[in-house]
């Protein structure tokens, strides 16, 4: 009997094994499959005979992409949104979850400034209005549009409050103490040891700010302005001829040719893939300490 | 008064830190609140907000009588339930079956594997979809044909779409869902599971009796704070995926609001769309938020 049983466990543990083993493989399949195609030639691609690996290997379509002024110049637009967005947001959010992570004895105000900010993610004015604001601002066609409108993370800066929170009460009293004020108090004890939290929160919102496309074609004007996911969803997704002049109409064809979309895919996608292996080690941590608390 | 300028002398500091994010929201979050009222005006671009002649509710009215607008709220209900419905499925049993594999670098590779779609930006996904489900040189239809199957066109056929977007959302986001329910099911108290196995049940027993109850808290939690995306079909993923052909069938409120809107130039109508949707999903997220307190004593802050 008790033979019988472990027998059966352990046909379930193999068949779980290789089950698991199949999803994860779905998972990765569409993204090695682009990889395949965009190192294979013209030809082969089109011809439908790529599966996972290269047929005809060649780097041609690689360089095709780096080879256009139009994407590296969209490549770097994007570089810079998200060093200046990512700054600017991660200041934001560690000033902010400061005084917040107080409680309503040490700072009366707390519980309504909290409520100013959890607001925004329970309503907002809706598309519309959100863009001639930003059009009254004279914001258009700047990199100001993409990078202040959601500067302040409400969920970042909770999830760091609450970082804050867990923190011993003692190192804060001690420090006020020892004579220092509440801005030297944030930067020389909750700064450092928040430094995991803020990883996490980093990473996302470097990963948030790359990804992001929409608010670009809303608040660009001119296709030059528009950093890298807007210009592949232009380029790549809907094929917009609206964008392109009559003379260029062929090159836009070929450009966007089955191997030099997949290309072009595959390199806006590398700098996540970079980053994703350092996200991994500290993100798990920071969404459970976000979405469950006890 | 005293008092109060005691406080302000202590507190002065916070409110300072507080000011550079509220200026920002106040701008940015606020201010266009304020352009609502151009739901019930026949809003004029060069007018602006306060020049333009407001004209009641009849914005509201269009809305009403637009022949197409039940047919949006519908598919952004359907597909949104689906999906929540699939997101709530998938995870969970991934979670479980993970949680079942017994070398920990396994189950690490495993997690790392799936959830990095998650990372990856809906123009990205959507190039790679297109170009997997292309009717005449996709991978996926090649794979049908070898059973003879005819070529589908996924993204052009009214019957397919919204299936292919739960599942293709479904294909981005559950691994991403399954790391908060490995965290709960590690944190179930192991010797349940060794009081059980005293007591002759079986691991699938056990995965009944002992894992699911211990997941139900999250469960529970996972499924009302979702209520709130009730309105919230993906616009980020049918924006790229859909296309005229498809519109019966994928047309979502956003989708709408932006064609309206920032394609027609219709502001006072796109306007009074998303006011409706933004009042809904208003009610929505509180009742889901209030209903997390009280059963999971859930707190945002």
């Amino acid at each position: 009997m008790h033979h019988n049983k472990s027998w059966s466990r352990k046909l379930f543990l193999v068949c779980n094994f290789i089950f698991l083993a199949f999803v994860s493989f779905l998972c990765l399949m569409p993204i090695i499959h682009i990889l395949a195609i965009s190192f294979s030639s013209g030809q082969a691609a089109s011809a439908g005979k790529v599966l996972l690996w290269p047929v005809e290997f060649t780097t041609a379509a690689y360089e095709n992409v780096f080879g256009k002024p139009e994407y590296l110049r969209a490549f770097w637009i994007s570089i810079q949104r998200v060093v200046l967005g990512t700054t600017i947001s991660m200041a934001l959010t560690i000033i902010t979850a400061y005084p917040l992570s107080k409680d309503s004895r040490q700072f009366r105000l707390r519980t309504f400034y909290a409520w100013v900010f959890v607001f925004t993610i329970l309503f907002s004015g809706g598309l519309i209005p959100t863009y001639t604001t930003i059009k009254s601002l004279g914001m258009i066609d700047t990199i100001w549009a993409l990078v202040l409108p959601g500067a302040v993370a409400v969920f970042n800066v909770i999830l760091l409050l609450n970082f804050y929170r867990s923190l011993p009460k003692e190192l804060e009293e001690s420090s006020r103490i020892d004579g220092a004020g509440h801005f030297k108090t944030l930067w020389k004890i909750y700064v450092p040891l928040s430094l995991p939290a803020l990883a996490t929160t980093g990473l996302f919102t470097m990963v948030g700010h790359w990804n992001s496309w929409f608010d670009g074609m809303l608040y660009m004007n001119h296709t030059e302005n528009y950093p890298l996911q807007t210009f592949l969803q232009t380029v790549i997704v809907k094929l917009d001829f609206r964008f392109i002049k009559a003379e260029n109409i062929e090159l836009a064809l070929k450009v966007s040719d089955r191997t030099s979309r997949a290309a072009q895919i595959f390199v806006a996608a590398f700098p996540i893939l970079i980053v994703y292996p350092f996200m991994q080690r500290f993100f798990i941590k920071g969404i459970v300490m976000g979405s469950v608390k006890e | 008064m005293n008092v109060l300028t005691r406080m302000w002398k202590r507190e002065w500091p916070l409110h300072m830190m507080l000011l550079p994010g509220l200026i920002l929201v106040l701008i940015f979050c606020y201010y266009p609140m304020a352009g609502i009222m151009m739901a019930f005006q026949k809003y004029i671009p060069n007018k602006g907000l306060f020049g333009s002649p407001f004209i009641g509710m009849k914005n509201f009215q269009l809305l009403i009588e637009y022949p197409d607008i039940g047919r949006v709220f519908l598919n952004t209900i359907y597909i949104a339930v689906m999906k929540i419905i699939a997101g709530l499925i998938v995870p969970i049993t991934i979670a479980i079956l993970l949680n079942e594999l017994r070398k920990e670098w396994v189950k690490r590779t495993f997690q790392t594997l799936v959830y990095l779609p998650h990372f990856l930006s809906w123009v990205l996904l959507s190039g790679i979809l297109v170009d997997i489900l292309s009717p005449s040189s996709g991978i996926m239809n090649q794979f049908l044909s070898i059973f003879g199957i005819k070529p589908i066109f996924f993204l052009g056929d009214n019957a397919w779409f919204p299936y292919v977007m739960v599942i293709s959302d479904v294909w981005k986001e559950f691994g991403f869902g399954t790391i908060v329910y490995l965290a709960a099911l590690t944190g179930i108290n192991p010797s349940l599971y060794e009081a059980a196995e005293i007591d002759g049940a079986g691991r699938f027993k056990q995965i009944l009796n002992v894992t699911l109850p211990g997941m139900m808290p999250i469960i529970i939690l996972m499924l009302t704070l979702n209520i709130g995306n009730v309105l919230n079909a993906g616009f980020e993923q049918i924006f790229n995926l859909y296309s005229p052909p498809v519109y019966e069938s994928a047309d979502i409120i956003d989708t709408f609001v932006y064609r309206m809107g920032v394609q027609q130039a219709q502001f006072g109508f796109a306007t009074a769309v998303g006011l409706l949707k933004s009042i809904v999903s208003f009610i929505f997220i509180s009742v889901s938020y209030v209903l997390a307190y009280r059963i999971a004593n859930y707190r945002i802050f």
